[in-house]
């Protein structure tokens, strides 16, 4: 701050409280709708202020869900998008992470070659190939498992960019000590290199579970059995399915559900979260 | 580039193979399956297909739905990118004046980037509901009929709104950063100057300001050209009348529901070939910026 003005500042807090409103305006009324009953909504005036009707709206979507959509409890979805979102972030780290250990401290004839390849797949979102990815993975009989799931969406190289930039920023001198040490580059990769890249693993974790967790399109495509829907993938199915009688409020505590895991990761790892975000652009 | 490095030929082979296997399943042989669909054209049933060519792409060309799918995803993601990268901005600022409160605002502020777009979609679709809801309940009282089941531009203004909204976050972050990164000894310069804070922002801090600009710029026009598919999936599902048919939503339609293969194929083809361009502009930039 250079000057203090008391108009400019009222007006910067006014234009932030403003933004805060406009931002969360979606998610109040989701959640003013979450804890109502249906025929609130039919009598014509929309409740602005929370009802009476919370738990038992929202213990009765985890148990037992909307039987008219033909999805499982939102319960089970979570736990699929749990292992979903768990095993792309886990999944991509550990290849991302060996892959720029090789690709930083080894020399090898078709390296430059092998970078390229990780290279092209930097960013080419799996809509775009949307089709011959599914093919593929019904050729493989993976559809309707965690397998199908996961491992195409594993598949993209910002994260090997990511640790080969962090590598590439560790000084030669550790490596060398090690190697008089007589450390194999095993161990150099277990005992110094992973400590070492110990918060940009967390901040990608962060990032990448996100990632997993609001994939929409591949889980809709690739899952027919209702037992591995998707909680993000499921909400359209119920939205769907309420167009005959309005279930609103049940669609609503859904969504609420369906954001509260990484919105919650967000707030609470707010420091990693940017960390990661900045560092995963770059 | 390292000075030591491990001898051994073996070793980073078996270190990349997961990666490559996964990269060459998933990516590359699907990638080269599209490039391929794209030259054929399957019969009716399936069960045929002859090597057309380019025919595919000149039908695309040719094809007004194609164009027509073309101007709405140019429109589309100019709107997001301007609405959220405006609004963004304007928060970015006025955090930027903040000695205490710049934290609680912040998290205020930042979780949108963590509701998936199909979620996001759903709120707005709820919002703007015709029969139960909110919006088009105000809009009424200032005689505005809303309704994007039948309205092309009420369509469009709901799935801007909606894929906008949840980039604030994103963009906001990053303009923070900038704002943070530039001395304060310029503007403090220029305030002894005399220059009030208008000027002193469209003078100092903006084009100080454009590495993080134009780098958001590509992210945006990305994420509203690629990522809003689950937005438009979960709203309008491209209608009324493909009003709402972005490129990305039109490869999966005609793939998926239209069963047209040699299309999406092309179609593909065509957004792979955005994508790279958009991806080299992007690092182009960043290699820049390293370079500082």
């Amino acid at each position: 701050m250079i000057e203090n003005r008391p108009v400019l500042n009222f007006l910067a807090h006014l234009v932030l409280i403003l933004g805060v409103a406009i931002v969360a305006l979606p998610v109040w009324i989701a959640f003013v709708a979450s804890t109502h009953t249906a025929t609130d909504f039919s009598s014509g005036t929309i409740p602005m202020w929370p009802g009476p009707h919370l738990v038992e709206n929202y213990s009765r979507m985890l148990d037992s869900g909307l039987s008219t959509s033909g999805t499982p409890p939102v319960g089970r979805m979570m736990f699929n998008s749990m292992i979903m979102a768990l095993s792309i972030a886990i999944g991509k780290i550990i290849i991302s992470v060996l892959s720029a250990f090789a690709i930083v401290y080894f020399r090898f004839p078709l390296r430059n070659m092998a970078f390229w390849c990780i290279f092209i797949t930097l960013m080419l979102p799996v809509e775009v190939r949307i089709v011959p990815t599914f093919q593929v993975v019904a050729g493989l009989g993976l559809l309707n498992s965690y397998a199908g799931l996961s491992i195409p969406l594993i598949a993209s190289a910002t994260a090997t960019f990511l640790f080969r930039q962090v590598f590439m920023t560790i000084p030669d001198e550790l490596t060398e000590a090690a190697r008089i040490d007589g450390a194999g580059p095993m161990k150099f990769f277990r005992d110094i290199l992973l400590p070492l890249s110990r918060t940009n693993i967390a901040a990608l974790f962060v990032i990448l579970f996100i990632y997993g967790w609001n994939q929409y399109l591949w889980p809709l495509l690739i899952t027919t059995d209702a037992q591995y829907y998707t909680i993000v993938a499921g909400i359209k199915r119920m939205a769907d399915a309420v167009d005959g009688l309005p279930q609103w409020h049940l669609v609503m505590a859904t969504a609420m559900l369906a954001m509260l895991p990484p919105v919650a990761v967000v707030i609470f790892m707010q420091r990693l979260f940017v960390k990661g975000l900045v560092e995963t652009e770059k | 580039m390292k000075r030591t490095i491990f001898r051994n030929q073996l070793l980073p082979w078996l270190l990349l193979a997961p990666q490559l296997a996964i990269t060459f399943i998933f990516f590359i042989w699907p990638a080269a399956q599209a490039v391929w669909q794209s030259f054929l054209r399957e019969d009716a049933f399936g069960i045929k297909s002859t090597f057309v060519g380019m025919e595919n792409y000149l039908r695309l060309i040719d094809s007004a739905e194609y164009m027509n799918s073309l101007k709405v995803t140019a429109l589309f993601s100019v709107s997001v990118t301007i609405m959220s990268m405006g609004t963004a901005l304007l928060l970015a600022i006025a955090v930027d004046r903040m000695i205490k409160s710049t934290r609680i605002y912040t998290t205020l502020l930042v979780w949108p980037y963590a509701v998936a777009p199909a979620v996001a979609g759903i709120l707005w679709w709820f919002i703007f509901n015709p029969t139960i809801g909110i919006m088009p309940y105000i809009l009424s009282g200032f005689g505005y009929d809303w309704n994007h089941i039948s309205d092309k531009g009420d369509a469009m203004l709901l799935v801007v709104i909606a894929s906008a909204w949840k980039q604030i976050s994103y963009n906001f972050l990053f303009f923070v950063a900038g704002l943070q990164s530039i001395p304060p000894s310029l503007r403090e310069a220029a305030a002894i100057d005399g220059a009030g804070p208008v000027k002193r922002f469209f003078t100092i801090t903006f084009p100080l300001l454009s590495p993080t600009t134009f780098f958001l710029l590509v992210v945006n026009i990305v994420y509203a050209m690629f990522d809003t598919f689950a937005v438009i999936d979960s709203t309008t599902e491209g209608g009324p009348a493909q009003a709402t048919n972005i490129l990305v939503y039109k490869v999966y339609f005609d793939g998926f529901v239209g069963q047209n293969l040699g299309s999406s194929g092309a179609q593909s083809v065509i957004l792979m070939g955005i994508v790279i361009i958009l991806t080299v502009i992007q690092f182009r930039w960043v290699e820049k910026k390293v370079e500082y």
